[in-house]
């Protein structure tokens, strides 16, 4: 469990990043931060595995607060996938990649093997493993990098901007395979402006807005709140935006999910009233 | 790092930062080959204050400041050397002469005042500016252009650096873990990301500048024209004046060291 209180994060620079934050993530969670470019949502997650530490207030992970522990011992628990997968690919081929994380966290040679052979299957690399991570493509190096983390078995994922640079059928390969992490009970914690994506997940949304949070709740509440989203700079799912632009057939405002629509709109063109569930 | 934090030019605006920076150059390479001339210690006091009145008008304080720690460390260094070196060739096993410390007082105050000297010339100079004036002092554009792009490419990398460091770092690396060879491969990682990082974004840039037709026109012309105004060339005078005297004097007049002043 994640508990985060009263935080506040001021950059060497002077930069406020976050005012005030108190939020609390359960095990087995699936928990996305939304909000503009600058809203604070990296640097919020950056303390997860104490990679930031707090100015005033505290993370407490799993009952021990962030400031007491190291990062490599945070991280253990914690998986931070960056970003930018070429912030950290440097090893000569994909399968050393996958081991580097593992040879740091001291595992025996044979626990890292079947964990290289796991995790590479897991995220369909294998085939890349003697291959070079800077020959691969840009989807390809951002799945070598979330092997690399899950190699360990973190108890919490966290995924910066996963979707950026990835296809459609990647970024729906990326949502089954969070699905799947989640039902393993693993908390995962995804940092995105992606409304689409998160329409789709539908998981918890924390919203923030300038270092602070302005709302939380399920994805399908936050999304179609016109006011809020405005505030976050962000637009409702395409869905949600047809049906608020259709005032006048009394379609319900909450919807975010496309099969759901669809229903709804064949049981209109059918005549039949709808219940909106 | 705090030395070169020292020489990182930050956007304001002040008489100092308004003169021309070819001048300001020259003012400052009048300073250095002064401060080579003078081997004994008064000449160089005196000469460490002539930049503090540039300093203040820029108010660039904080940042000289900074940059004058940062120097520090590199001082003792050359201090000690010169010191424990000449001492055991020279002196050993006498006790060590009161001219041998002001000697190697000299040579470390020399080395401040050159840091000192080019600290306010970057802090105050704008890397646009810079390229500027080497555009019109007829270097060719290709290196004027790879000088602004590479001064201006160091926030980005360093910033970067911290970037995959944390990356690094939420992998599980331990900077600060091993003895001294382990400590300096731990750096691989970061390194590694970094180099090629930095050549993938000079491609993509080469590739977007020529996709903007960059070198397309033989003769370039510049929307800012340098020109000096009237206390550009009073500063280049005084510069001349300094230069003029310094060569003099150091030609004519024998300059007591400081030792020697005391005893009088």
């Amino acid at each position: 469990m994640i508990e985060v209180k009263d935080l506040y994060f001021v950059y060497p620079t002077g930069v406020e990043a976050l005012k005030g934050i108190t939020l609390t993530i359960d095990d087995g969670e699936f928990l996305a931060i939304m909000g503009q470019n600058g809203a604070g949502k990296t640097t919020l997650v950056k303390h997860f595995n104490g990679l930031l530490k707090s100015t005033k207030g505290e993370v407490v992970v799993d009952g021990v607060s962030t400031r007491e522990v190291s990062v490599a011992q945070l991280a253990r628990k914690v998986g931070f996938v960056f970003q930018n997968p070429d912030h950290q690919l440097f090893c000569e081929t994909v399968e050393e990649e996958v081991a580097f994380a593992l040879r740091n966290f001291g595992f025996e040679e044979n626990a890292i093997k079947k964990r290289v052979d796991w995790a590479l299957n897991l995220l369909d690399v294998t085939q890349y493993r003697q291959t070079s991570p800077f020959m691969l493509s840009g989807g390809e190096r951002k799945r070598v990098a979330l092997a690399s983390v899950l190699a360990w078995d973190p108890q919490v994922v966290i995924l910066d901007e996963p979707t950026i640079g990835q296809d459609h059928q990647q970024k729906e390969k990326l949502r089954q395979f969070i699905v799947q992490l989640n039902a393993q009970k693993k908390t995962v914690i995804i940092v995105t402006h992606d409304v689409e994506f998160v329409a789709e997940c539908n998981p918890r949304v924390v919203l923030m807005t300038e270092g602070k949070i302005v709302a939380e709740g399920l994805a399908e509440e936050i999304l179609t709140n016109q006011k809020l989203v405005a505030q976050a700079s962000i637009v409702p799912p395409q869905i949600t935006q047809i049906f608020l632009g259709l005032p006048d057939l009394g379609l319900p405002t909450n919807v975010i999910d496309v099969h759901e629509a669809r229903r709804i709109l064949l049981d209109i063109l059918e005549g039949a009233p709808h219940e909106h569930v | 790092m705090s030395m070169f934090e020292g020489f990182r030019f930050r956007r304001v605006s002040s008489v100092i930062h308004r003169l021309d920076p070819r001048v300001k150059f020259f003012f400052v390479c009048v300073l250095f080959v002064t401060a080579i001339l003078f081997g004994k210690l008064p000449p160089l006091i005196l000469l460490f204050f002539v930049p503090l009145p540039f300093v203040f008008m820029a108010g660039v304080q904080r940042e000289w400041i900074r940059s004058m720690r940062g120097a520090l460390f590199f001082a003792v260094i050359i201090f000690l050397f010169n010191f424990v070196f000449t001492y055991f060739y020279t002196q050993y096993p006498q006790v060590p002469s009161a001219s041998l410390l002001e000697r190697s007082l000299a040579m470390t105050l020399r080395f401040l005042v050159l840091v000192e000297s080019f600290s306010v010339f970057f802090l105050t100079t704008s890397p646009d500016h810079l390229g500027l004036a080497l555009e019109q002092s007829h270097v060719p554009y290709e290196f004027c252009f790879a000088f602004t792009t590479a001064v201006r490419f160091v926030p980005v990398l360093a910033e970067e650096a911290q970037t995959i460091m944390d990356a690094q770092k939420a992998r599980g690396l331990e900077l600060e873990r091993g003895n001294f060879l382990k400590r300096v491969r731990n750096y691989i990682p970061i390194l590694i990301p970094l180099i090629v990082g930095a050549i993938r974004r000079s491609l993509e840039l080469a590739e977007a500048m020529e996709s903007r037709a960059w070198g397309a026109s033989e003769k370039r012309t510049n929307l800012y024209v340098l020109k000096l105004k009237n206390t550009d060339y009073l500063l280049a005078f005084v510069s001349v004046l300094m230069l003029i005297f310094a060569v003099y004097v150091w030609l004519y007049v024998p300059i007591p060291s400081l030792t020697t002043l005391l005893r009088l």
